[in-house]
């Protein structure tokens, strides 16, 4: 709370600021909001989730768009492109944004995006069905223990959040399981239902939505999610696994400081409003306020940690 | 029988969304570009301030509706308006040319209501049970499905099999090029960020259908499509005639489009070419397909728009989307608060239930609606002078390209592989192979290399391919498919040489 008074009271004087030395950084119409993956993926939802409470905050339609293509990166290499005036924004995901320039060039670099705000993560978890052998993760890893390899797990996408989890989890337990790639969560969490994996890497999003249907073994937060009171993090069991998929929003890089500062306050706001929040943890997704000031710092500490596991992994060189 | 939900679903308000959904559908699905999924995800705002139910009743009836309006375009332009159309243009445009457009549009129009309306009756009453089958198709399945989309090519292009081979194998090359879907690989961009996003499928069905057609239209100086002159019959009757006589058609397109749509990552594109497959298999000798053959519109339109409800099925059901458009009412429910999922039919019931009836008041409204804007299409695509049409349908293929992804690369890509198209086109290669490659291969691909990562890791790859009893079904049918064009061009000849002796 005492956080929150300190925030808004700088970002007001922020914004006094601003309209003393520039009238620019006000919204004078919609907003364009780019998502660059297809239409009702999970970032998508995401923002449709913030598209009511900003027009109910701030006056103005969020207008939600889509770029797909390359995993994303069609969108990001256009994102400097364009006009930097505050009326478009685009989402950035993480590992997304690390991972893909550092396999090839493909048309942007991590730091040059503006990014402004992380606003919530999905937990990696491991999911398994309801009738599953596996009643508690030392099951899945006693049972990968005894047969190297025979533990298929499915997830989505390949260096992706779930496959980086994959990956530094089978080398924190010792353990050997074969991940198998999905065109996304949806696609990953068929297969779980339908048998052809033995577990899937999700995130605690899978829990909320599969209700009953399945059961998570642990989840990758420092505290337990307020949803699954009685799923197991990582860490209680020994294993050091904090992480998941990132979401975030950023500006075009022509954008001014006071934009980027407005624009910051107004998605911590939204972040911060409680009806939005519970709202959130009901389906699953954990809150992040990583705001512009803190984004530099948070931004380094994620890209050394997924850059090292795929590295040691052989996903990039 | 949920006579509350009934009641519920017959308000006035929801009667009027079904309307306004099943009109706006339509023509934005008879936009080329404009896909049924644009068309739901564009209008998702409105339907923040609204029921749960209202909601779902408004989405569901855009969706039907753009996938019947992308018949116009694949009748009249040879331009599927939708992935869905894609198998409709087969027949549906040798119709227009020779002069029956209205009859197809009018045929069209009754295969997708009754399409429609068996999906539909299959998600009011048989929902948790068909649900099953979305969990019963694993990878390996889905590759053999893609191949078996595959096979047809080798029946499209009847006396023609190695180019109708090469333009496959094109296609499912294009498919390849941009980031893996699940390797997330970077292929074939020779460097160039353009080709990062690789081909969009929408986009390259506006270049390889439509822009041939503009090109022929402005090469030779006879009119778009043949009009009888005089007489202006109405040919509602004669269309409800053929539909009633093919009624073993509709009812097996139907069910197939039902299941089909079932499956995640499938989707009406598939269940349009395997309907269309199974249609040409069983046609009688006298039935032209590919040359105007009303069953071909049959076979497609009720298929595709069965998949509609069979893809609520898992949506509702289980919580994951059938379709893609089922993916963006998915999250509009999860916006509303409403948790799909196995507790929905409990605990949501009376929701689902006015959704499915009003998903049905919709599917009956497209009959009427369907045929008064189809006359209207059709009129208007014949009256307009050739001078006007074609700038107005090179506007809309550029405008449909570019909305998409907001990206002028794309259009140029579209215009590139237009030009390409028309000019294989000249050598007999046609666009239908090319486009099935362009859409299976990923799947194709997708689902071998989990098969075969699944396989390899549990020591089992031939039981992996082989031993599932869905995949042998699936392998079969392919079998057939690919065995029966042989086998009878086989008998004629020999029936030739024992007459000739």
């Amino acid at each position: 709370m005492l956080r929150r008074t300190i925030l808004k009271t700088l970002v007001a004087a922020t914004c006094a600021l601003a309209i003393s030395t520039s009238a620019q950084a006000e919204l004078k119409g919609s907003v364009n909001y780019i998502i660059p993956f297809g239409p009702g993926g999970e970032s998508d939802i995401s923002a449709r989730f913030q598209q009511p409470f900003f027009k109910e905050k701030f006056g103005q339609d969020l207008v939600i768009s889509y770029k797909p293509g390359g995993g994303g990166a069609v969108g990001w290499a256009s994102l400097n492109g364009l006009n930097g005036d505050g009326h478009t924004i685009m989402g950035v995901n993480l590992p997304h944004i690390v991972i893909k320039p550092a396999q090839k060039d493909v048309g942007f670099k991590t730091e040059e995006l503006n990014t402004f705000h992380m606003f919530h993560f999905t937990p990696d978890a491991i999911v398994v069905t309801a009738d599953s052998p596996y009643k508690t993760l030392q099951d899945l890893i006693d049972d990968a223990k005894a047969n190297p390899g025979a533990v298929v797990m499915s997830g989505s996408g390949k260096a992706s959040a779930n496959h980086l989890a994959q990956i530094k989890f089978d080398k924190m337990a010792e353990i050997k399981t074969t991940y198998v790639p999905f065109k996304g969560t949806g696609a990953a969490v068929t297969a779980l239902l339908g048998k052809q994996v033995k577990a899937e890497w999700g995130y605690t999003t899978v829990g909320a939505k599969q209700g009953d249907a399945v059961r998570m073994l642990a989840v990758a937060m420092e505290e337990r999610h307020p949803l699954f009171p009685e799923v197991p993090t990582f860490k209680e069991l020994g294993f050091d696994m904090i992480g998941g998929a990132y979401r975030g929003i950023a500006l075009p890089n022509t954008a001014s400081a006071d934009t980027k500062a407005m624009w910051s306050k107004m998605i911590s706001e939204i972040n911060t409003d409680p009806v939005f929040r519970q709202k959130m943890l009901d389906g699953g997704f954990a809150m992040l306020d990583v705001d512009a000031d803190q984004m530099d710092e948070f931004m380094k500490a994620r890209t050394e940690e997924y850059l090292k596991d795929a590295k040691e992994a052989g996903l990039i060189k | 029988m949920d006579f509350g939900s009934f009641l519920s679903a017959l308000t006035l308000l929801n009667i009027a969304l079904a309307l306004f959904g099943v009109v706006a559908g339509t023509i934005i699905g008879s936009i080329p570009g404009l896909t049924a999924t644009m068309a739901v995800a564009v209008l998702v705002p409105i339907t923040f301030s609204m029921e749960p139910a209202s909601a779902l009743i408004l989405l569901g009836a855009i969706y039907t509706g753009a996938i019947y309006g992308g018949a116009y375009a694949a009748i009249l332009l040879n331009t599927p308006g939708t992935p869905s159309a894609i198998a409709t243009t087969f027949d549906g445009y040798p119709m227009a040319k020779r002069g029956d457009g209205d009859l197809a549009v009018a045929l069209a129009c009754f295969a997708s209501v009754f399409g429609g309306l068996v999906g539909a009756l299959a998600l009011l009453f048989l929902a948790p049970p068909l649900a099953s089958v979305a969990l019963a198709f694993g990878p390996v399945e889905y590759f053999w499905l893609s191949i078996f989309g595959l096979s047809l090519i080798a029946s499209l292009s009847s006396g023609n099999l190695m180019k109708g081979l090469v333009g496959g194998a094109f296609g499912m090359l294009l498919s390849t090029v941009g980031v893996a879907e699940i390797s997330a690989d970077i292929r074939l961009t020779f460097g160039s960020q353009t080709m990062i996003g690789g081909f969009d499928v929408v986009g390259a069905l506006i270049g390889l259908y439509c822009i041939p057609v503009l090109i022929d239209l402005c090469a030779v100086p006879d009119r778009h499509l043949k009009v009888e002159e005089g007489v202006q019959k109405v040919r509602i009757g004669e269309a409800a005639r053929i539909a009633m006589k093919s009624k073993f058609n509709l009812v097996r397109s139907s069910v197939i489009g039902t299941l089909v749509g079932i499956l995640p990552g499938a989707g009406g594109s598939v269940a349009g070419l395997v309907a269309y497959s199974e249609a040409k298999r069983t046609a009688k000798p006298e039935q032209k397909f590919g040359e105007g053959e009303p069953d071909g519109i049959i076979a497609t339109e009720s298929a595709n728009n069965a998949t509609v409800g069979g893809g609520f099925i898992p949506t509702l059901v289980l919580g994951i989307p059938g379709t893609p458009p089922d993916a963006v009412i998915l999250g509009a429910l999860l916006v509303q608060g409403v948790r799909t999922g196995p507790s929905l039919f409990q605990e949501g019931g009376s929701i689902v239930y006015t959704f499915i009836y009003g998903l049905l008041i919709a599917t009956v409204l497209m009959l009427p609606a369907g045929l008064l804007i189809g006359r209207y299409a059709y009129k208007s695509i014949v009256t307009i002078p050739k001078a006007v049409l074609v700038p107005a349908v090179g506007f809309m293929t550029i405008i449909g390209t570019f909305a998409i992804r907001n990206s002028i690369s794309d259009v140029i890509i579209m215009i590139c592989l237009g030009v390409f198209g028309w000019v294989v086109g000249r050598f007999g290669f046609a666009a239908s192979p090319i486009v099935l490659g362009l859409i299976l291969g990923p799947i194709a691909e997708q689902g071998f290399v989990q098969s075969w990562t699944i396989g390899a890791a549990t020591n089992n790859l031939t039981g992996m391919f082989f031993g599932r009893p869905i995949s042998q079904a699936i392998v079969a049918f392919t079998l057939l498919t690919l065995l029966v064009p042989f086998m009878i061009a086989r008998k004629q000849r020999k029936a030739e040489l024992e007459a000739k002796a």
